[in-house]
């Protein structure tokens, strides 16, 4: 581990031991903020009653479908705008200002097109992490050396394998940060939309233990969206960090 | 890109996407039925209401205020806070994961916190915009003085500048564009915060006025609203869009 990294584990430990000292001081009301090792308790409590077991498990759920769909929509989507470069150029703007537009509006008008189902919100998860995937692709697909594909033509290959044996490799490194932002905005759009708008998952519960008052409650369901969203994180930069070492890229 | 369409043809192919997009509704609208989904003539008629009407103001006025604070306080603090990250190299690096973690999370969980130590009304929704927007600005801060070439900071040195002629003439140019692709980001990501802190548990703002037509079923006013909302974010994010691409063109040519 690096110094930097030792420092980083230092502050973090740091800050949750100074949190906790504050609260069981009694410098901040326990209607505010709970001790950490209480929202840990809670939280422990919580799922060893198995009570919030159904709301992860749809929640997660959730998030893994708008996730496959927009990294692989993404994906699908850059490829075929790459391949058109007028049409990449016309969508240009829209793709650059279409994160200023918030998409949960739309929700009820999910709910008439898809019905009362966990549809419209996987539908708001993938529509936050697509473009990301496009972005990311079509700069991954920029970067493909020239020479690999005169050696494609060269060889006859068909625009299928082009795609998988020669441009998907290549632009790896790209298409990985744009897998990590659709993990990243679909953790956040079907979330959110629970948090505002449905009435089952992890955020609806939160806003609902807020509603009530049930500060331990809403502390332990926040203390569980923010590890396990750190720890696929985690889990995403060490494969990514691999990846680049083996190209020789890594930082 | 290798080479630049004539100016008509790129403003044109947009227009005409565009108007593909608008018959694409228009269809959706049709097939989808009036009460589902209003076309885009009768959103356009809503939205005109909307505009005219003195409710609508009070709360387009509540949420650009609360807009502006956070977003001053999100460009101001993660100027600052970038600048001093990219000059420090450590702090930099140990500082640089933890913003990526924190701009990965679903900060909405969060906003139960933040209604709870600044109470209901402007501050949480400022506080909660903010939050959303220093994050980004922040990281590309740092990253845009961190990734200042080194031969820039030695001609400073070797001409001794002092650091005030160093900061105008080589550091501010030098990481401009960078600075103001995240401030684009950060526009996107508050405006969103603020939204979404006047959708939960507000009284006030356009945010409301969306949570109020979606419990009511209002589709056109749903709709008008998001219109306007959407033609508002575009308009600002294409202006700084434009004015990141030009500093990033003189970037590339000097």
């Amino acid at each position: 581990m690096t110094r930097a990294g030792w420092i980083r584990i230092a502050i973090v430990l740091g800050a949750i031991a100074a949190l906790e000292v504050v609260t069981q001081a009694g410098l901040v009301s326990r209607h505010t903020i709970i001790p950490p090792t209480a929202m840990a308790a809670a939280l422990w409590g919580l799922i060893g009653s198995g009570e919030i077991m159904p709301d992860i498990t749809k929640t997660l759920s959730n998030v893994a479908a708008a996730f496959v769909l927009s990294a692989g929509g993404g994906f699908v989507l850059g490829l075929l705008i790459h391949a058109a470069p007028r049409l990449r150029r016309a969508l240009d703007p829209l793709l650059a200002t279409y994160y200023a537009v918030p998409f949960f509006v739309f929700y009820p008008l999910l709910i008439v097109i898809f019905g009362m189902s966990d549809l419209p919100i996987i539908v708001i998860g993938f529509l936050f992490g697509v473009v990301a995937m496009i972005i990311a692709t079509l700069n991954g697909l920029d970067r493909v050396p020239r020479v690999a594909l005169k050696v494609a033509r060269l060889s006859r290959m068909d625009p299928v394998s082009i795609a998988l044996l020669i441009k998907f490799p290549a632009a790896t490194p790209y298409l990985f940060t744009g897998v990590k932002l659709a993990v990243a905005y679909s953790f956040i759009g079907v979330i959110a939309s629970e948090f505002i708008l449905s009435g089952a998952g992890l955020g609806f519960a939160i806003s609902y233990a807020y509603n009530n008052f049930d500060t331990p409650r809403m502390y332990a369901l926040m203390l569980f969206i923010l590890v396990s969203v750190t720890a696929v994180n985690m889990v995403l930069h060490t494969i990514e960090q691999r990846m680049l070492r083996r190209r020789g890229l890594a930082r | 890109m290798t080479q630049r369409a004539p100016a008509w043809q790129r403003y044109g192919d947009s227009l005409a996407l565009l108007a593909g997009l608008v018959v694409l509704w228009w269809l959706l609208s049709r097939w989808a039925g009036e009460e589902a989904l209003t076309g885009p003539a009768e959103t356009l008629a809503r939205a005109r209401e909307l505009l005219q009407s003195r409710r609508f103001h009070g709360h387009a006025t509540e949420s650009l205020t609360a807009l502006g604070y956070a977003l001053l306080l999100a460009a101001l603090g993660g100027l600052g806070l970038g600048t001093w990250l990219g000059v420090r190299r450590l702090a930099g690096q140990v500082a640089e994961p933890i913003l990526v973690a924190l701009y990965a999370l679903p900060k909405i969980t969060l906003y139960p916190v933040i209604l709870l130590i600044f109470g209901l009304g402007l501050p949480a929704k400022v506080a909660f915009g903010a939050i959303h927007g220093v994050i980004p600005v922040t990281i590309f801060t740092l990253n845009a003085v961190r990734t200042i070439r080194p031969v820039y900071l030695k001609v400073a040195r070797s001409l001794r500048l002092t650091p005030w002629q160093a900061f105008r003439t080589v550091w501010l140019p030098a990481a401009l564009p960078e600075i103001v692709s995240g401030q684009r980001v950060g526009f996107a990501l508050t405006l969103l915060g603020v939204l979404i802190g006047e959708m939960f548990a507000s009284q006030r703002g356009v945010g409301f006025v969306l949570i109020n037509a979606i419990g009511l079923n209002d589709v056109p006013t749903i709709m008008a609203a998001a219109f306007l909302l959407a033609v508002f974010a575009a308009t600002v994010s294409a202006i700084l869009l434009k004015i990141d691409r030009a500093l990033h063109r003189r970037t590339a040519r000097a």
